[in-house]
């Protein structure tokens, strides 16, 4: 489904990626794990169009995206639920789904997506008129991930969908996108959270320095010594 | 009753020329409402896109000059011997005119900045506004350069069947400025509620986030400023055919800091704020006139804006919005807030 080969990314004159190359079966949930720094949220947003490639190749569907700006990607089907559960702080959650819309003219279907997202999210239904900043952090994470499904992607990128929330809301939001990979969507995951994250996927790509080192199904690099060593604390029981 | 304030505002207006017959006192309700006009479409491009044009005077002075000219008629040879001849054309057709071709202008310079925006927006319309100015003041063969452009006609609006209406009188006048405000706010506020002032308001709080969402970020930047110069235009056309003579002191950049200063103090990003804002700094100069000397003015002037940005940061409107919304929460005990805390 997607198709990356050689990709180059560059901030100035510092090399963020250099060089790498992935591919995202249909139906699947393939991980990006990593450290800080490695590259991973510079991929995603490479993909997304929101940072411009310096070389390399990124066929999605058949067709080469290299050179197409964010929102002709996103009209692909590609979705990007950025770091950070970024949402418009200032606009109710309402508003924040259907800008998530922005792109679709279908006025029924997006009427349609959006309760139906109120449905899974109760609790964002009950603020659908609050203004999102005020809403928790999981809330935000979870406003995000429905304004990201509000595009109506073949393909959605999260991008640390577990940073900074509580363990339990972790979790909660580990069930939404397997959830999503459920009804058919394919997911590319970057997380941090190595275990939790080799835990769902059915494959997993290592990034250090903008390289990747490893890649393999889940099972494979949980049981790798160098991700064990290097990313599960050891032993590779500790959970999150 | 928040529903209704506009109407009573507008009515409240309506009356004035009724009851009030000072014509100095009518002649500053002109002049500021002609502003209050620039400091809207300031808004648009501060509030709303979180752009600062610093030379938007250059659009209300285009929108002067173009149609002073459109109206005068004129003669000028061109580079190559290129003579152009424009006979005067009726007054209504230059206001028409200066809102295009301010709209114009604000096309092509938010083409060539919007590609960099912030401080580097900032930065061209300021020279933008400069080398107009320059323009104005040594292409005298069409401007006249600092003699400036006099007699220019009052407003006329032909209606057909009706004759002329010529808006010679203050009354008469204070009516046209009225309704270009009226026209005017009506324009920006249903950009600013449509799915284009979503965007606009999408990419200022979050540029990347817009983006990401597929917004074209340029394309609703350059169309805020086609609308944002050309009601600048139109109001530089206003004040051209009130004054009846402009130099190219019109493209002082204390006209833009003016502009900016009734957005900023009014409440960057609402509606009512650059009116609000404008009716103040407007009035400032006129009521202190009474009782202080003219040195002093200016000091209350300036007192008087920096009390504002320190007690009221956000402007006058969002504070008074606050202070309702505030009072109606407060009848609300169960706060959102407690629920939050609760789940699991």
């Amino acid at each position: 489904m997607l198709e990356i080969s050689d990709l180059v990314c560059r901030y100035g004159k510092v090399e963020a990626i250099k060089g790498i190359s992935l591919s995202v079966q249909r139906g699947q949930l393939v991980a990006l794990i990593g450290a800080n720094g490695a590259g991973k949220s510079t991929t995603l947003r490479t993909i997304s169009g929101i940072l411009p490639s310096a070389s390399g190749r990124m066929v999605f569907e058949g067709e080469d995206i290299t050179r197409c700006s964010a929102r002709e990607i996103l009209a692909r089907g590609i979705a990007h639920c950025p770091e950070g559960r970024r949402v418009f702080p200032y606009m109710t959650v309402e508003e924040n789904l259907e800008i998530g819309a922005y792109l679709r003219t279908d006025s029924a279907g997006i009427e349609e997506d959006r309760d139906r997202i109120f449905t899974q999210f109760p609790r964002l239904a009950e603020r659908r008129r609050q203004v999102a900043g005020t809403l928790s952090g999981g809330e935000q994470q979870m406003l995000a991930i429905g304004r990201a499904i509000m595009s109506k992607p073949k393909l959605m990128m999260f991008d640390e969908p577990s940073l900074g929330l509580a363990p339990n809301i972790v979790e909660q939001v580990f069930e939404i996108i397997e959830g999503i990979r459920k009804t058919g969507t394919t997911v590319l995951m970057v997380e941090q959270n190595a275990y939790a994250a080799l835990e769902m996927c059915d494959y997993a790509y290592l990034l250090e320095a903008g390289t990747i080192v490893l890649s393999g199904n889940g099972n494979e690099l949980v049981h790798n010594n160098h991700v064990r060593e290097a990313y599960l604390g050891g032993d590779g029981r500790r959970h999150c | 009753m928040t529903r209704l304030f506009p109407w009573v505002a507008l009515a409240v207006f309506a009356s004035i020329p009724l009851w009030l017959h000072d014509p100095y006192l009518l002649n500053a309700f002109i002049t500021t409402g002609i502003f209050i006009i620039a400091a809207m479409s300031l808004n648009l491009l501060l509030g709303y896109t979180g752009q600062l044009s610093l030379g938007h005077v250059a659009f209300f002075g285009i929108g002067a000059y173009t149609s002073a000219l459109t109206s005068l008629g004129f003669d000028v040879e061109l580079i190559g011997g290129l003579r152009v001849v424009h006979e005067p054309w009726p007054v209504w057709t230059g206001l028409v005119l200066g809102t295009l071709v301010a709209g114009l202008c604000g096309y092509i310079v938010g083409k060539l900045s919007f590609r960099v925006r912030g401080a580097y927006f900032v930065i061209v319309t300021i020279s933008f506004a400069e080398v107009v100015r320059l323009v104005a003041l040594n292409w005298v063969e069409l401007t006249q350069g600092p003699l400036a452009l006099t007699s220019i006609p009052p407003m006329t609006l032909g209606l057909p069947g009706l004759g002329y209406f010529d808006f010679y009188s203050k009354q008469s006048y204070f009516y046209l400025v009225l309704a270009i405000v009226v026209i005017s706010y009506v324009i920006i506020r249903r950009l600013v509620y449509s799915r284009v002032g979503r965007a606009m308001v999408a990419l200022k709080e979050n540029e990347s986030l817009a983006v990401s969402v597929g917004i074209d970020v340029t394309r609703y930047l350059v169309l805020a400023a086609v609308v944002s110069a050309g009601i600048a235009g139109a109001a530089g056309s206003l004040y051209a055919h009130y004054l009846k003579i402009i130099d190219p002191d019109v493209f002082l950049f204390l006209y833009t800091i003016t502009m900016v200063i009734m957005v900023i103090t009014g409440g960057k990003g609402t509606l009512a704020g650059p009116i609000v804002g404008g009716l103040i700094f407007g009035f400032i100069p006129v009521v202190a006139r009474s009782f202080a000397a003219p040195e002093v003015q200016w000091i209350l002037y300036g007192l008087f804006m920096i009390l504002i940005v320190f007690v009221l940061p956000q402007g006058i409107v969002p504070a008074v919005e606050n202070l309702f919304t505030a009072r109606s929460k407060a009848e609300f005990p169960a706060s959102p807030k407690a629920k939050i805390q609760d789940a699991p």
